[in-house]
């Protein structure tokens, strides 16, 4: 057998390397940045008499701040994801924490039981809170049946809370994974040597625990937050008209409304500030984090 | 400076007459079915340095988690002070404890690390830099004082560990294996530096390890454990001169086991024969290797048992040789002055006093 040469070897590994790379650039060239570049072209031109006129302007970009209703909803979606995550954390960190310090063998079975219901789909979950939350629904039916109310509660459905209530319910698994990971990823000995130095498990949580956790608690927010931002089907199933998101305009804009430069705008507004907030959350991981 | 062996034996003999710091009593502990510790009954005395030694899988470390209050004793008690011990939470012990891997917390700088016991404990504010600065002083790390875990060597680290767990003024420090992720010669210093921290701040030391040399050099008393039970607790000398079981003669340093059968008070291992005071019947023997003297080197004392053997093998380390002796199919191990090759058959003898008997 020859050996290859220096130079054939260098040849060979620069044929790799473009063998392995191309096919993912292709992927994100063709499916991410070319999209963006048309939404942000998009959102400079504007609609005339029904058609789209490749005309550039700011004009949608002005209308998003004179007319109050964008920003409205905008502030809306931004309370509702808010409520979301501090929920989804209220729920998670307790469960997180509960499973990696006291579940000892039954730790994985709970695990897989926090997981299961992602393999369950998004409308089905959904349908789910309305035959719960409805007037003739689960909820309904028991508070009448045990005399706390007599009539139907009609607040329940079509309304915000009902909107957190349902995407809570959905990413509270999203905000626990990355919290157990990094309450997981506690060293045991450092819980020890607390306890070993004085502090009770209040001042250890506090102290030792909940600061070595932010990282994971960041990460976990940070998805609440940015997926809740860009829901649009909480809505239209158990939310109502008082609680359209910021989601369901552009939707509506880009279909039956066609004024697809603003919904256009709309999205890349929408983009950045969520660019900036996952920007803003890993300067803090990196900060946080000490390995 | 006073010799090292010297104050050691002091202190030993001051610990026969000292109180008593810490009470292990009839402790037991299973995890599962496996009996890790089986009633363990030990005193510690105060001021003592006392080292818990066994290989891995002894139960050391276990006893010492009892101790720290990290586990629970399936059965006895412990008792420090007068005071029971563990029905208290490890929080409200006056115990602390040097981690194995140091365990300092990374996200809190060396100060901050070493400030986090009095910050718990709720000492003054007023109270708590200068106390840090004491302890940082005391392993030599001032310098250090706002510098991260993750920034330090292994040693650096093994020191703030020592400075955390001593700002505390605890009445018991516990060392899981503190020196032994650290390499040769920095264990050798830092040795030197536990043992006469130890000395100056008089706090009684409870210092485990797997290492006889290291268990040797800084305690005043071992106690060595095999499968969860107690073999023998004495001072390094003792258990050296006068181990109890063959298992202990074995860990502590080499030796040779002779087994011989006494009659009449003379004891018969093959060709060789000394008086021995055992009962008649069968007896196991440890003969140190230093103990076995070539003949010619000297006057023989009286009443010494003389026999020939064959040089196996010979090793030479500057001041001895390591001899390998075969006295009619039992091996024997030797250590003699350096006097040069030896070949063939010589006569050696052994004082029948330093045969000891031992315990299976």
């Amino acid at each position: 057998m020859r050996c290859p040469s220096a130079n054939e070897i260098k040849m060979y590994s620069r044929a790799y390397k473009w063998i392995v790379s191309v096919p993912p650039l292709l992927w994100v060239g063709i499916f991410l940045l070319l999209p963006y570049a048309l939404m942000l072209a998009d959102s400079f031109w504007l609609v005339r008499d029904g058609t789209l006129v490749r005309e550039w302007n700011l004009q949608n970009y002005a209308k998003l701040f004179q007319n109050p209703v964008y920003l409205e909803v905008l502030f809306r979606t931004m309370r509702i994801a808010a409520g979301v995550t501090l929920l989804s954390l209220l729920l998670g960190y307790p469960l997180a924490y509960y499973m990696s310090f006291h579940t000892g063998v039954r730790k994985d079975l709970l695990y897989q039981l926090v997981i299961v219901p992602l393999w369950v789909s998004y409308l089905v979950r959904g349908y789910a809170w309305k035959t719960i939350l409805g007037s003739e629904g689960v909820l309904n039916g028991f508070l009448q049946y045990i005399h706390v109310t007599k009539e139907p509660v009609s607040f329940f459905l079509y309304s915000p809370f009902a909107v957190v209530l349902m995407l809570t319910h959905i990413y509270t698994p999203f905000v626990f994974l990355p919290l157990y990971a990094s309450l997981e990823h506690i060293p045991r000995n450092l819980v020890e040597a607390s306890h070993d130095l004085g502090a009770n498990s209040r001042a250890t949580f506090l102290r030792v625990i909940l600061p070595l956790s932010l990282p994971g608690l960041l990460a976990g927010a940070t998805f609440a937050f940015v997926l809740t931002l860009g829901d649009f089907l909480a809505p239209l199933l158990v939310g109502g008209p008082s609680s359209i998101m910021i989601a369901n305009i552009v939707q509506s804009l880009f279909g039956t409304a066609y004024d697809w430069p603003l919904g256009a705008a709309i999205s890349v507004c929408i983009l950045l500030l969520t660019i900036s907030l996952l920007f803003l959350t890993e300067r803090f991981e990196k900060r946080w984090s000490f390995r | 400076m006073t010799q090292p062996g010297a104050s050691t034996e002091q202190a030993a003999a001051s610990s026969d007459s000292g109180n008593v710091l810490l009470e292990v009593r009839k402790v037991a502990k299973n995890f599962g079915a496996r009996e890790v510790l089986k009633h363990i009954s030990l005193e510690i005395a105060s001021g003592e340095f006392l080292t818990l030694l066994g290989e891995s899988g002894s139960g050391k470390t276990t006893l010492l988690r009892l101790i720290a209050g990290f586990e629970q004793p399936t059965s006895g008690e412990i008792w420090m002070n007068g005071e029971r011990l563990d029905t208290l939470p490890p929080y409200k012990r006056r115990v602390n404890t040097v981690f194995q891997n140091y365990a300092l917390f990374p996200h809190l700088n060396v100060q901050e690390n070493v400030g986090y016991g009095l910050q718990v404990s709720g000492a003054a504010n007023s109270e708590i830099p200068g106390r840090v600065n004491e302890a940082l002083q005391m392993v030599k790390m001032q310098e250090f004082a706002t510098a991260r875990p993750a920034k330090l060597s292994g040693g650096q680290q093994q020191r703030v560990a020592l400075a955390r767990a001593l700002v505390n003024r605890p009445r018991l420090l516990l060392l899981d294996e503190p020196l032994s992720a650290l390499d040769a010669n920095l264990r050798k210093q830092m040795q030197g530096e536990l043992k006469s921290l130890q000395r100056e701040l008089g706090i009684t030391f409870l210092f485990v390890t797997h290492d006889q040399d290291e268990a040797m050099a800084l305690s005043d008393r071992i106690a060595l454990l095999k499968d969860g039970g107690l073999e023998q607790v004495a001072s390094p000398r003792e258990i050296y001169a006068h181990p109890v079981t063959s298992y202990t003669a074995e860990f502590i340093g080499q030796t040779n086991l002779l087994r011989g059968d006494v009659k009449d008070g003379v004891a018969t291992c093959g060709s060789i024969r000394w008086r021995a005071t055992q009962p008649t019947g069968s007896a196991l023997f440890s003969l140190r290797p230093e103990s076995i003297h070539l003949a010619p080197d000297g006057p023989v004392p009286a009443g010494a048992v003389l026999f020939r053997a064959v040089v196996r093998q010979q090793s030479f380390s500057g001041s001895s040789e390591h001899l390998e002796l075969d006295l009619a199919g039992q091996s024997l191990r030797a250590r003699i002055p350096a006097r040069g090759p030896l070949t063939g058959e010589y006569q050696f003898w052994f004082s029948p006093a330093d045969a000891v008997p031992v315990r299976q």
